[in-house]
């Protein structure tokens, strides 16, 4: 099976332009999309259904410029990617200070039934690391020039690899760190279920 | 290859269409009447549809079946809250449940079947020439059992279901049409019995759905449901007669209330009137009052807006234009929400109630390939995941993905010689499993005696462009396809579609002349009980010589009733309207005005 980049014939780069990957998903889409090949026999059938869904599921990797990061990681290291993984992140050991400090909030306010100061003091916290968990994606975002930069030199990419990994990897355990605040706040809206998949 | 039609296989209304020269066209029936009421009626002459299915609501309650919609693709736990509301008996099966009609058991696909044969027929009869494929809308927020239902019904009226496809995607396909501009479009769909948003952009013919949200179990028929249960409490203080248990009355209540509503869209205030064995009842009614009572409701649409807003990645603004769709945007209230929310004013240029069959005939000529510069790019509304251990559910395809897509899973076993293995795959925003809807369990049989852990098999979940779920599985180490049994949770199996496609030969329904025949003696039957009703409530006011000219036509039309002539049962039921007519008007002007025959009625309805 062809890789993403590929489908869209693009080379494996993150600097994606995003008007341009729209028109040639739709015109990947009038190409194999199984509207257009009805009277056609059950194997031709088939195989735009398979064409068709590949095309729609490399768009989605690719749009997105972190999932985009997250598809290119899996790819460099052969594995096959899944959206929507529900296994818990780890805690990455640079967060592990601050989180025993959002843990004490967050039996502080339990103590007090989610009401008044501590309740505040957990609000605050939140806020502070909805910030974090943006500052993860735009750090992302800002040095995937430099990935596109390697690939065109020919340099080592591993090191930059990892630093990917690890910020997908905070971002990810915030995702959950910032559901359960809500949660715990009773304000959790179903709107931050999709967050986690990005 | 025949022609394909697009049908709206609505919750109150249903509709055919097909493209004619280019042109999306509603097909009418022989009266020139474009809505078939979804409504399923048995009668002791056989099965009736529609008009005729309406007119014996509240005559025939316990066998006139309606809003099936609601119940499609549903377990007994979904719907047992509203099953006390119906006047027909369900049958609470866990799975699939089913209404009884006598000594049988009817499933909503069934009834839902009779719907779209009637349909056929009525585009046969309109277009001279068998039709045999179709394309029918669904919510864009139905779930893998509701299509699969929809689908089934299809069949079982001798249809094959081409695609299914979204009702609000497919009215935004009859606006792209009209050379619609191009941009972010948010089409905001409130009918009879659901409700859905879709956002979508269009550009070069291209229409792609960002996101879609809704509920599957909110429309015109739940705000009636507010007004009914609020006229009880009133009927109960003012007249001392608690109604709420009586199958006739509480249709007539409904039937009420839905026109009083229609009416109140146009209208500041109307009166409503009900007339019942011991009593009339009567009241002035607002529009502010109304209002009041329905807003709550309306107000749940606005969560599922905002949702699908922040799904797309869009803030209110930046949609370019607000399409209305279905019968309950008509009502003010409801245009006021949709505009606060929006922030700008939304529109209706097509006929709310027409325009998503008109959509579906464009979807239609679409796959005939007849139109090649517009393509419909859909996303499956609900995750699809599967339970893993702990009863967690394990996402496989996010919501809003773009269909057809594919996700894979491998599975292996856990103890030696294992040689099924099972799978939950369920639908849902939820964590936990037992919090989602339950699709099928899959059992995978066949797999080669081996150590635990030591099979991998590769499981390709599937969702075509009809949103609907096909799977495959393949053991990787022998390369052999295994078998994949699926047992629907809310759904019939094969072997029970076949069935009914079966019967639904061998109870050889009546052909049209023999429909029409049960149509004309049901509604004369209508007229004979409605006439004599008000002859018992009214007749003083009635001259000696109308008496005379209203007797008459009743036992004419009696007289016509038990013979086989279709044209004199109409003559005669018309005859029988017109000598009502002058005693209505006077009747009316007594302010008892829609009570005294179903045609008078009927009228008012039509002209409010």
């Amino acid at each position: 099976m062809s890789d993403y980049f590929t489908v869209f014939g693009l080379p494996r780069k993150l600097a994606i332009d995003g008007e341009a990957l729209r028109r040639r998903f739709y015109e990947l889409s009038r190409q194999h999309h199984p509207d257009f090949h009805h009277g056609a026999d059950a194997d031709r059938q088939a195989e735009t259904l398979a064409q068709s869904a590949l095309v729609n599921r490399a768009y989605r990797a690719l749009r997105d410029p972190l999932a985009r990061v997250e598809y290119l990681i899996a790819l460099e290291e052969g594995r096959e990617v899944r959206e929507g993984a529900t296994d818990k992140p780890k805690a990455p050991r640079e967060l592990l200070q601050e989180m025993l400090e959002v843990q004490e909030a967050l039996e502080e306010a339990k103590a007090e039934g989610m009401g008044g100061e501590a309740a505040a003091r957990l609000r605050d916290e939140r806020a502070r690391l909805e910030g974090r968990f943006e500052a993860e994606a735009s750090a992302i975002v800002a040095r995937s020039a430099e990935w596109d930069r390697l690939v065109d030199e020919g340099g080592d990419r591993q090191a930059l690899l990892e630093w990917f990994k690890q910020r997908l990897a905070t971002r990810a355990y915030l995702r959950t760190v910032l559901d359960d605040l809500s949660e715990a706040l009773g304000e959790r809206e179903e709107g931050h279920v999709s967050h986690r998949r990005h | 290859m025949s022609r394909i039609v697009g049908i709206d296989l609505g919750t109150t209304n249903s509709l055919v269409a097909h493209v004619e020269g280019g042109i999306p066209r509603v097909i009418p029936d022989a009266e020139g009447r474009a809505l078939l009421p979804s409504i399923v009626g048995w009668t002791p002459n056989g099965v009736v549809v529609g008009e005729a299915a309406r007119r014996q609501l509240a005559r025939n309650a316990a066998r006139t079946v309606y809003s099936v919609k609601r119940l499609m693709g549903r377990g007994y736990e979904d719907v047992k809250d509203e099953l006390a509301r119906l006047p027909f008996p369900v049958t609470p099966q866990a799975e699939v449940v089913s209404i009884r009609i006598g000594d049988r058991e009817v499933t909503p696909p069934e009834v839902s079947a009779h719907v779209l044969r009637a349909l056929k027929q009525r585009a046969e009869a309109h277009l001279g020439e068998p039709v045999e494929q179709a394309v029918i809308t669904v919510p864009a927020y139905f779930n893998d059992a509701q299509r699969q239902a929809t689908k089934d019904a299809g069949r079982i009226a001798g249809l094959e279901v081409l695609r299914i496809v979204n009702e609000p995607t497919a009215a935004s396909l009859a606006y792209g049409l009209q050379k619609m501009a191009e941009g972010v479009i948010a089409v905001y769909d409130l009918g009879g019995g659901t409700f859905d948003i879709s956002i979508l952009r269009v550009k070069d013919g291209v229409f792609e759905v960002l996101a879609t949200n809704g509920n599957t179990h909110l429309g015109g028929d739940d705000l009636d449901q507010v007004m009914v249960d609020w006229l009880l409490a009133e009927i109960r203080t003012r007249h001392r007669a608690d109604l709420s248990g009586d199958a006739e009355a509480l249709q007539e209540i409904r039937m009420g209330a839905e026109a009083a509503k229609c009416r109140l869209s146009f209208d500041e205030r109307t009166v409503l009137t009900i007339p019942f064995e011991r009593f009339t009842y009567r009241r002035d009614i607002t529009r502010t009052e109304l209002e009041a009572l329905v807003d709550p409701l309306v107000a749940t649409t606005l969560g599922p807006c905002r949702q699908a807003l922040a799904d797309a990645g869009l803030e209110p603004e930046q949609v370019d234009q607000v399409v209305l769709v279905g019968g309950s945007t008509r009502m003010p209230l409801v245009r006021r929400r949709v505009e606060e929310l929006f922030g700008r004013a939304p529109q209706s240029r097509l006929n709310p109630d027409e325009v998503v069959a008109l959509g579906a005939a464009v979807q239609a000529q679409i796959l005939a390939g007849g139109i090649t510069d517009m393509l419909l790019l859909d996303v499956t509304p609900l995750s699809l995941g599967i339970e893993t251990l702990g009863g967690i559910v394990s996402v496989l395809i996010p919501r809003n993905t773009t269909i057809p897509t594919l996700a894979k899973e491998y599975f292996t076993t856990s103890v030696d010689g294992q040689a099924t293995v099972d799978l939950h795959v369920l639908q849902g925003e939820r964590e936990l499993a037992k919090d989602n809807r339950s699709l099928a369990r899959f059992d995978l049989a066949g797999v080669d005696p081996m150590p635990a852990g030591m099979p991998k098999i590769e499981v390709t979940f599937l969702i075509d462009a009809n949103g609907i779920l096909q799977a495959q599985a393949r053991e990787l180490r022998s390369g052999k396809a295994a078998s994949i049994e699926v047992k629907p949770t809310y759904g019939l199996t094969e072997a029970q579609v076949e069935q009914m496609v079966e019967d639904s030969f061998t109870h050889a329904e009546a052909d049209v002349d023999a429909r029409l025949l049960i149509e004309a003696q049901t509604e004369a039957d209508t007229v004979i009980n409605h006439v004599e009703r008000a002859l018992r409530q009214a007749g003083s006011i009635a001259t000696a010589a109308e008496r005379a000219a209203i007797e008459k036509a009743l036992a004419r039309l009696r007289v016509v009733r038990a013979g086989t002539s279709r044209d004199a049962i109409r003559e005669c039921t018309i005859a029988l309207n017109q000598a009502t007519a002058p005693l209505a008007d006077r009747m009316m002007e007594a302010a008892i005005k829609d009570a005294v025959t179903s045609k008078r009625a009927d009228q008012l309805l039509e002209n409010s």
